[in-house]
């Protein structure tokens, strides 16, 4: 993999001027690469990693699977276009095996998520079925651990 | 009450205890403290390797080994330093499987040196190879190398060093603290001193996997002649992230290990079982994880010599190893104040270059076996205080 987008992808608060440094490559040919990837939509946006759990009154969080019938010329894209055009839904994944779609919902309240899904989801034309899993606690999201554990203290002895 | 001094031995009293600990124990009674004084891969064992170990186990394999080391373990290592350095050495006799490389440096100064024998020591360098002698009876002669040579070892200074007492130069490269290697034609030069004086070398490669900057380790054991008077002592635990398991090895002339063995027989007995299963997976499957770590220190080293440089800490580019050894000179501060004050005012532990010998006053060490967060932020810290000690002596 190219190694800019591997840093990048794990964090991507350096400069430009580091990952020059980092990668022995001129500060010039960094930029106009990170314009690339982003022109050409392979760097898609840059977010922090927020740990929701940590905010009050950050709502919750659920992952929907959805079981549809595939619809006639445009097959599973016109559902999903549908339904990722609801604000409350944070990601939207095309999935193989028991179920189709794999949609992250959140919400205020358990409550406001549940009636989502029976109020606006369920409707959409071709959905079969709804199974609603609420999250509880999150140990990681994009590589970085949410537990302080071994991985995030320095557990090493000096020894000489 | 018993005056346990009459009980110790004279010689082990005299020892001094390692000077890179004392800055650990300050920093580990703080808090959101990041080291960067750690001489030890942040990774872990790669899995398949531990899985190694773990099956082992599982199948009971919890017996001694042969005192050498299993022959399957003897044998693959020996193919690596074919393959890898292109050094030959036969896996019945040349090979002595250790705990830990640290264990092989010890055993060849007890098995070499007679008492009064001078062992030349290039400093700065690890901290074991003075105390070690000094114990095995020989008289630690150091050679101090210099920033202006990116601290490698000139046959100059190798010649002025020799005495008619001399018998061993220890070749500590790739270099704990300072990251220098020895190239070709540095080898090249010394090694027609070590042969025209009849020294014989024992050359410390644990870091010989970690080199950068399209530059390969070359052991002195390769050059013409120098095979038959070399031992070498390398390991796993840097290469492979492998430090707790404690495997080392010792590679040189069959009578030479013959003799170790005996030493590392009475004293040991024989290496650990379950790591050296381990290890053998290790020298089987683990190039790929080898290159992927240390594709990961060359990123962290490019940052941290870069963002030194900028900050006013000029720092030779380390060839080698997972440390930088910056010169703190301008600062005005000694290594052992730089150091004191970085960990309390900053909360970044490095270590005084002091610490590995007279040579590296005006340094510190930073290892960059550290997570590329913990770098990017440290290097904002250790910035933060170069501008304000900056400032205090403008003010």
């Amino acid at each position: 993999m190219d190694k800019l987008l591997e840093i990048l992808s794990e964090n991507s608060s350096f400069t430009p001027k580091e990952l020059a440094l980092m990668l022995g490559e001129p500060e010039d040919y960094i930029n106009a690469q990170i314009r690339e990837y982003e022109q050409s939509g392979v760097i898609k946006g840059y977010q922090a990693i927020v740990d929701w759990d940590k905010v009050p009154d950050a709502g919750v969080t659920a992952i929907i699977e959805l079981r549809v019938t595939p619809q006639r010329e445009t097959g599973f894209d016109s559902i999903a276009k549908r339904i990722m055009a609801f604000e409350e839904v944070t990601s939207m994944y095309l999935m193989a095996g028991a179920f189709d779609f794999s949609v992250m919902v959140k919400g205020a309240t358990m409550q406001d998520v549940a009636s989502f899904v029976a109020r606006k989801i369920s409707c959409v034309e071709g959905i079969k079925a709804t199974a609603t899993h609420f999250m509880l606690k999150t140990y990681k999201i994009g590589g970085l651990s949410f537990v302080e554990d071994d991985d995030e203290n320095d557990r090493r002895s000096m020894v000489l | 009450m018993i005056d346990y001094g009459e009980f110790i031995n004279d010689k082990i009293k005299q020892v001094k205890p390692s000077g890179i600990r004392k800055f650990f124990d300050i920093a580990i009674e703080m808090d959101n403290v990041i080291s960067l004084s750690i001489g030890e891969p942040d990774f872990k064992t790669p899995w398949h390797i531990r899985e190694a170990g773990i099956k082992s186990l599982e199948k009971g394999k919890t017996w001694y080994s042969p005192n050498r080391g299993f022959i399957e373990l003897r044998k693959e290592i020996s193919k690596y330093y074919k393959r890898r350095f292109n050094v030959s050495y036969n896996d019945e006799t040349d090979v002595l499987v250790t705990v830990g490389g640290s264990e092989a440096i010890d055993l060849v100064f007890r098995t070499l040196v007679n008492e009064g024998d001078e062992v030349l020591i290039p400093e700065p360098a690890f901290v074991c190879y003075t105390p070690l002698t000094y114990m095995a009876g020989g008289t630690p002669v150091v050679i101090q190398t210099k920033a202006e040579n990116n601290f490698r070892l000139t046959a100059e200074e190798l010649k002025e060093a020799i005495t008619d007492k001399t018998k061993i130069l220890v070749l500590p490269y790739p270099n704990n603290p300072t990251g220098a290697i020895m190239e070709r034609e540095d080898l090249e030069a010394v090694s027609e001193i070590i042969k025209k004086h009849n020294l014989m070398v024992i050359s410390d490669e644990i870091y010989g996997e970690l080199t950068y900057g399209g530059k390969k380790h070359i052991s002195i054991a390769e050059l013409d002649g120098m095979k038959e008077r070399t031992v070498i002592v390398s390991g796993f635990s840097k290469a492979y992230a492998m430090t707790g398991w404690r495997l080392g090895y010792a590679l040189g002339p069959a009578e030479i290990i013959g003799q170790i063995t005996k030493l590392h027989q009475y004293g040991i007995m024989s290496s650990p079982t379950t790591a050296q299963y381990a290890a053998i997976e290790a020298l089987r499957h683990g190039d790929d994880d080898v290159a992927e770590m240390k594709s990961d220190y060359d990123i962290r080293r490019r940052l941290i010599v870069g963002k030194l440089n900028e900050i006013g800490l000029t720092c030779f580019e380390p060839l080698g190893a997972f440390y930088t050894f910056p010169c703190i000179k301008s600062t005005g501060l000694s290594s052992d104040e730089f150091a004191t004050r970085l960990v309390k005012e900053k909360r970044v532990a490095v270590v005084p270059g002091n610490a590995f010998g007279e040579s590296g006053e005006g340094y510190v060490r930073i290892s960059y076996a550290q997570s590329l967060k913990n770098i990017k932020k440290a290097l904002k810290r250790i910035e933060e205080f170069v501008e304000e000690l900056k400032n205090e002596s403008k003010g």
